[in-house]
């Protein structure tokens, strides 16, 4: 009846009641364990998996910066950011990957070596990375693609920025350029590091590169709660990114074209700077390509193009071609005599197309002979004659100082461009350093028609004419225009102030002691004059002017009568090869020496030359003669510049109203 | 002896109804509600298939619990071996008829549900031995053949349910069996030769286990080692609950399980995801909760005047117990994973019909309290 009944009955309740107590007492300590356990999870190591949690679900997606404008004087964008349509695809998210791409080929018309290509950079990304197929759709491969779209699952067309060169090759060696982004530039650059995303685009070269910093930009981000298999669930925040500063430039579009225009087919540069300012209105370097090209990765075919061009496209001319400057040194070998009181303007010297020193025949260019000629014609007919007499008289080491002083042997925008170059203006010093040989007094003629260790790069040619052009005064030369930066007036003012202050010191101290002594340097020389007496700098702009616009000048035939544009002006025929007898009895034309040998055409001059305001400079590599090759372009080129004068001075007048 | 219940018995159906444990009742309709929400949850925030038909289940087999509460406790004595070899015959049939899921052959189609009958056998194993017991002489309990035949009776199904392979569900019935060995009197020094037995025969054991079961013991001990792989439910979990803190992430905000991040969320990981949405606090009530039903049972039990109803709500008080806290440390990270649902909480029918049979014979047992079984 009862479960075995009796004693035993009893028994076994008993048993069965104690081990079940034993039990309870069992299940309660391992219940205490769970919730120690709990308690350890949930609230002392609470934040640790919060984190956890966190990490899981938020993903960020960092958004491509979007890069600064350029654009110049007058608000012309000459480097923008353009829509494109680009096609993504993320390989983790397509069902059938072969498939897919196979369909992509076909619509978009991939030729096969592109599309290996993304099948190798396939290859070397993560699965989930984006795969980008085409960086710039054309509005029909979009059209298509978007058609097409429900049978390409995982294909995603984006809308995205792209930087944009309007201007072609016109600013290419000015701006530089932008490539993407490679492992160097994030090595050497914390901020592009900071904001890389891939496909990002970072300056290689030019202004592009110099002020990366301040065009790139702050990324957008976009942050997303993801689930267990990456997919985005919900937005959760989005921060917009900020666009990086506009920079504007001092460069006028229109000018900068026909600097294009007239170096065509040439290889060569001009460059213009207004001469109070310092404001750079043009610079170009020719032969130039286009940067666009550089964007999405340059073909073979276009790179072997202008890796193999012989006129050497990659070159900045403006500011790294090295070139010996010729006779448009003269100025400055005229002027340095003149300061150092080695010769007075009355001095004059018989060219009869050659002369003997040092045991060695020197030749004007000119075989027949100048005649008498005073410093005046000298410069005018640029007679090599009397500069070998006068540089002999003036010394390789003060014409050294006067060169410098008025910026040659300098770079002209320190640190603006990595690329630029130096140059030199020997002396007897640097050689012993150098070359650990002496100065041979020969030497000392060459330099003196700008030949020999002499070299300069057309941009520090303008400089140096701009310098003497304003009346002697040291300026600033800028590319980045500034509002705040001093105005024309103010220049002119202060130039005015400190001619007087050192007219008084002039007067009253022994001229010679100070003035070959080099001051110091930096801003504080600003506006200062670089003369000793401006009657100098004023006989050799007058005789400049005389170069140009008197019969028998070198560059008379480019002359322009009309005052609003006259200008004055300097040829330069720089050698390439030493001249042998042989060569100079033949007397060959230009088109029958071979190109690389042929002479290098320059020309500097400043106008309008009654009121001064722009100075230029010409450089024709392997062009001729100056005053055939250089000069005639100085005069299309000074019709447009006067021309757009009024039109910047109303832009000017503007944007200071609008401070 | 019927003519004796008769008189003693309680006749009216309203005696009964009053005699039945309302706190039991009111504690498995709160688990019901609570567990409804949490499949809410896994299923987003959306009433979809889990939720639907496992709201279904529950007001289903809580009716059918509460019908046969009203069965006679002489019933479940009467048919207790037969109840367990249905079971058995169904486990037999599950290995050779089964329907295969994920790699294991656990279900039977039943044409009305799918049956899961390793689930069952959780409980029948308890009701065979009950009755088992129930006759047994004390002083007999400890003879070679009174041990022998429940050690066949436990080793026969286990062998079946780790033959299909189902490593969780079989420890848990040799759990719920041992339990209620022990409780009948089985002396402690068989447990102890046969525990030794299986530490010594446990290299040969792992032998026989299948690779990912390997893996998941292996992965116990160093879950970081591996975190996307074998490691990644542990390591989910762990973040989840963690995660949680004192109150939660508040309800159908829990971002690890509705982002996906935890794996079998509506069946083992069920604590995973309330804990993460509730936090200690709410952990800690269900655990209350848990532990008042548990408490209910061990008092019925007490009250039993028969040595079946009483062998019977002990074991299955002791079951209810392990399976938790086996669930419960296992999402918890501190035992391997093998697949223990948590009682009523978890997805699955099979295991809530098995949980509500269960309660229905404890019913029964609080309701015939007084009744005798010869």
């Amino acid at each position: 009846m009862f479960g075995g009944g009796g004693d035993s009955g009893y028994k076994k309740l008993s048993t069965v009641n104690r081990r079940m107590f034993i039990m309870t007492a069992a299940k309660l300590i391992v219940f205490g364990g769970i919730i120690t356990r709990l308690f350890s999870l949930q609230i002392n190591e609470n934040k640790k998996y919060l984190t956890l949690s966190d990490k899981n679900r938020l993903r960020e997606w960092r958004l491509p910066p979007i890069r600064g404008d350029f654009e110049d004087f007058f608000g012309n964008k000459i480097a923008s950011n353009l829509k494109v349509y680009q096609l993504h695809v993320v390989p983790e998210q397509v069902e059938d990957f072969r498939y897919l791409m196979i369909r992509l080929r076909d619509i978009l018309d991939i030729d096969s070596k592109t599309f290996k290509k993304i099948l190798k950079k396939r290859s070397q990304q993560k699965s989930w990375e984006t795969l980008i197929i085409s960086e710039n759709l054309s509005w029909d491969q979009f059209a298509k693609i978007n058609f097409y779209l429900h049978e390409l699952s995982g294909a995603k067309p984006v809308l995205s920025v792209a930087r944009n060169y309007p201007y072609d090759e016109k600013f290419t060696h000015l701006l530089g350029y932008v490539a993407q982004a490679s492992e160097k530039d994030l090595i050497e650059n914390e901020v592009i590091k900071k904001s890389h995303v891939p496909g990002l685009r970072v300056g290689k070269i030019g202004l592009e590169k110099t002020y990366e910093n301040q065009l790139i930009g702050s990324n957008g981000i976009q942050r997303y709660e993801v689930n267990a298999y990456g997919k985005r669930i919900n937005q959760i925040d989005f921060v917009e990114g900020k666009k990086g500063t506009n920079i504007k430039l001092t460069v006028d579009t229109e000018i900068q074209a026909q600097c294009n225009e007239l170096l065509k087919d040439k290889a060569g540069s001009i460059c213009v700077m207004d001469i109070y300012t310092g404001e750079l209105i043009a610079m170009h370097s020719s032969p130039s390509f286009d940067p666009n090209l550089f964007l999405y990765g340059i073909s073979h075919d276009n790179w072997n193009e202008i890796l193999n061009n012989p006129k050497k496209p990659l070159i900045n001319r403006s500011i790294q071609g090295l070139y010996p400057p010729g006779s448009t040194i003269k100025p400055i070998v005229a002027l340095s005599a003149l300061e150092n009181d080695v010769i007075s303007t009355k001095f004059k010297v018989n060219c009869t197309g050659k002369t003997e020193m040092y045991g060695q025949t020197y030749h004007c260019w000119k075989d027949t002979g100048h005649g008498i000629v005073d410093l005046r014609k000298a410069l005018k007919v640029s007679c090599d004659t009397f500069f070998y007499e006068m540089s002999r008289r003036l010394g390789v080491d003060r014409l050294n100082l006067t060169a410098k002083k008025f910026g040659l042997g300098e770079k002209v925008f320190n640190g603006t461009y990595n690329e630029e170059k130096k140059g030199l203006i020997p002396s007897t010093q640097w050689k012993k350093n150098a070359l650990g040989r002496g100065w041979v007094l020969g030497e000392t003629l060459i330099t003196g028609i700008g030949q020999g260790y002499m070299q300069t790069t057309p941009l520090q040619l303008c400089l140096m004419t701009a310098q003497l052009a304003n009346g002697g005064f040291k300026i600033k030369p800028k590319i980045i225009y500034d509002k705040k930066s001093d105005s024309y007036e103010k220049i002119k003012a202060e130039m005015e102030k400190n001619r007087i202050e050192q007219l008084s010191d002039f007067q009253q101290d022994d001229a010679l002691v100070d003035f070959s002594l080099e001051k110091k340097k930096g801003d504080t020389d600003l506006y200062k004059p670089l003369y000793r007496n401006q009657e100098n700098v004023k006989f050799v702009l007058e005789a400049m002017f005389a170069s140009t616009n008197e019969v028998t000048g070198t560059s008379y035939s480019s002359r322009i009568n009309d005052k609003k544009y006259q200008f004055a002006g300097k040829t330069g025929t720089s050698q390439v090869k030493k001249i042998t007898e042989i060569q100079r009895e033949l007397d060959l034309d230009i088109s029958q020496i071979p190109y690389e040998e042929r002479d290098h055409a320059l020309y500097v001059a400043f106008g309008p030359y009654v009121n001064p305001r722009y100075a230029l400079s010409v450089f024709v590599e392997h062009g001729g003669a100056g005053s055939s090759a250089a000069a005639p372009l100085a005069k299309k080129l000074f019709k447009t510049i006067v021309d757009r004068h009024e039109e910047r001075e109303k832009i000017r007048e503007k944007s200071l109203m609008e401070i | 002896m019927f003519k004796e219940t008769a008189l003693s018995g309680q006749t009216t159906f309203f005696q009964k109804l009053r005699s039945m444990d309302y706190i039991l009742l009111v504690c498995i309709l709160i688990l019901g509600v609570v567990s409804s929400l949490a499949m809410y949850a896994t299923d987003g925030g959306e009433l979809l298939y889990h939720t639907k038909s496992h709201v279904l289940r529950f007001i289903i087999f809580f009716i059918m619990m509460f019908v046969l509460s009203f069965l006679n406790i002489r019933f479940w004595h009467a048919t207790g071996y037969l109840f367990y070899i249905i079971v058995l015959g169904l486990l037999i049939w599950a290995s050779l008829y089964g329907i295969t899921a994920s790699g294991s052959q656990r279900w039977v189609d039943l044409y009305f549900i799918n049956l899961q009958p390793s689930e069952l056998m959780k409980i029948a194993i308890i009701v065979c031995f009950a009755k088992f017991y129930h006759r047994a002489q004390i002083n007999q309990i400890n003879n070679f053949k009174n041990l022998l035949v429940p050690m066949m009776v436990l080793i026969l199904p286990i062998l079946l349910v780790v033959s299909q392979p189902d490593l969780g569900t079989s420890i848990l019935i040799a759990l719920s069996g041992i339990i209620v060995l022990w409780l009948a009197g089985i002396n402690l020094k068989y447990f102890i030769y046969s525990g030794l037995f299986l530490l010594i025969s446990l290299p040969f054991v792992i032998a026989f286990l299948k690779p990912y079961q390997k893996l998941r013991i292996l992965t116990f001990f160093n879950p970081d080692k591996d975190p996307l792989g074998a490691g990644y439910q542990i390591i989910q979990s762990k973040i989840a609950i963690g995660s949680g803190g004192l109150t939660g992430k508040g309800f159908l905000k829990g971002t690890q399980g509705y982002l996906e991040f935890l794996p079998e969320k509506h069946t083992d990981f069920i604590f995973t995801l309330f804990s993460e949405e509730h936090g200690f606090i709410g952990s800690l009530a269900l655990l209350f909760i848990y532990g008042v039903i548990i408490y209910r049972v061990i008092d019925i039990g007490k009250n039993a005047r028969s040595f079946f109803g009483k062998l019977f709500c002990f074991g299955f008080a002791s079951s209810i117990f392990v399976f938790i806290t086996v669930n419960m440390s296992m999402v918890l990270g501190l035992l391997p994973i093998v697949g223990s649902p948590l009682p009523i909480m978890s997805y699955g029918g099979s295991s809530m019909l098995a949980t509500m049979i269960g309660f229905s014979i404890v019913m029964s047992t609080k309701i015939y309290q007084k009744q005798l079984i010869a």
